[in-house]
């Protein structure tokens, strides 16, 4: 059985006495979009919304930053540091970054021929935004240009 | 809250005409937010891409992950990889717990460096 985050959230706010949030429910079907041509030949880009940065960056902050941060693929382990609102899920990813953002193995797939290419960044940013209206007004446009701008065919996107 | 602003990108992205997976871990808010393909990998939150220092779980991750990307055609689909997380169960509840505080740090407009180190690394690189 899975964890149902929304319920246990909901419950533990209101016994905090929080108002409660309002999740996201998609009313409609999702856009579809077919694989233009195969994995093997794409560019693919990343999106992870853990709040990565490397060491020399500004980090975020925690009040609805809808920043972003472009990671170079070949970034060292070491110097990819968080900094997250929910701090509690980064134990792990800050002893090993590739648990959250899998650029190791993304790696060993360019390698391989599993996928064309990585595209030169992979991009971050703080995902716990509270404002909707923020994420659809500044952070999705400005990703979708920084996406548009490296030409990827396709997007992974790995939320924490 | 990240699963949902994923899904949101996903959706806007798709829409402009690229395509896309979200790889998650929390499989009610991905059903919430309806991205056009989804794989959900049953693993505490912040170990999406793997167990630390794994990387044969993390590759074996990806590589699924990708499979699923070739294979969805039905829009709105999440397939569950096929992968337990090796400790005890427990996690699921501490994880679904409803008692405790806030975990979530304070709200400021204030970067929150990882290290004391980093802000100096970045107010030196801005300088």
């Amino acid at each position: 059985m899975h964890v149902e985050y929304i319920s246990s959230i909901r419950a533990r706010y209101e016994r905090l006495g929080y108002a409660p949030y309002r999740w996201f429910y998609a009313e409609d079907a999702p856009a579809f979009t077919p694989l233009k041509k195969p994995l093997g030949e794409s560019r693919v880009g990343v999106i992870s919304t853990s709040g990565a940065y490397v060491v020399g960056q500004v980090a975020f902050h925690y009040k609805d930053d809808t920043s972003l941060r472009a990671i170079s693929k070949d970034t060292p382990a070491d110097k990819i540091h968080f900094s997250h609102i929910t701090e509690n899920y980064l134990a792990d990813p800050r002893q090993d970054p590739d648990c959250i953002l899998g650029l190791g193995a993304l790696r060993a797939a360019e390698r391989e021929g599993r996928i064309g290419e990585l595209a030169p960044d992979i991009f971050t940013c703080m995902g716990g935004v509270y404002s909707q209206r923020r994420v659809r007004e500044e952070m999705i446009p400005e990703l979708h240009a920084r996406f548009v701008e490296q030409a990827v065919d396709t997007v992974l996107l790995v939320p924490m | 809250m990240c699963h949902q602003t994923g899904s949101l990108i996903a959706r806007y992205l798709e829409a402009s005409g690229i395509p896309t997976l979200c790889i998650g871990s929390a499989l009610d808010i991905l059903q919430a937010g309806n991205p056009p393909r989804a794989v959900f990998i049953d693993y505490p939150l912040g170990h999406t891409m793997g167990r630390p220092f794994d990387r044969h779980n993390q590759r074996a991750i990806v590589n699924d992950a990708l499979s699923a990307f070739e294979s969805i055609s039905e829009p709105g689909t999440i397939l569950s990889l096929d992968y337990q997380w090796p400790d005890s169960p427990a996690w699921k509840s501490e994880a679904g717990s409803t008692s405790g505080d806030d975990t979530r740090a304070p709200r400021d407009t204030e970067p929150v460096y990882q290290m004391e180190s980093d802000r100096i690394a970045a107010e030196a690189a801005g300088a």
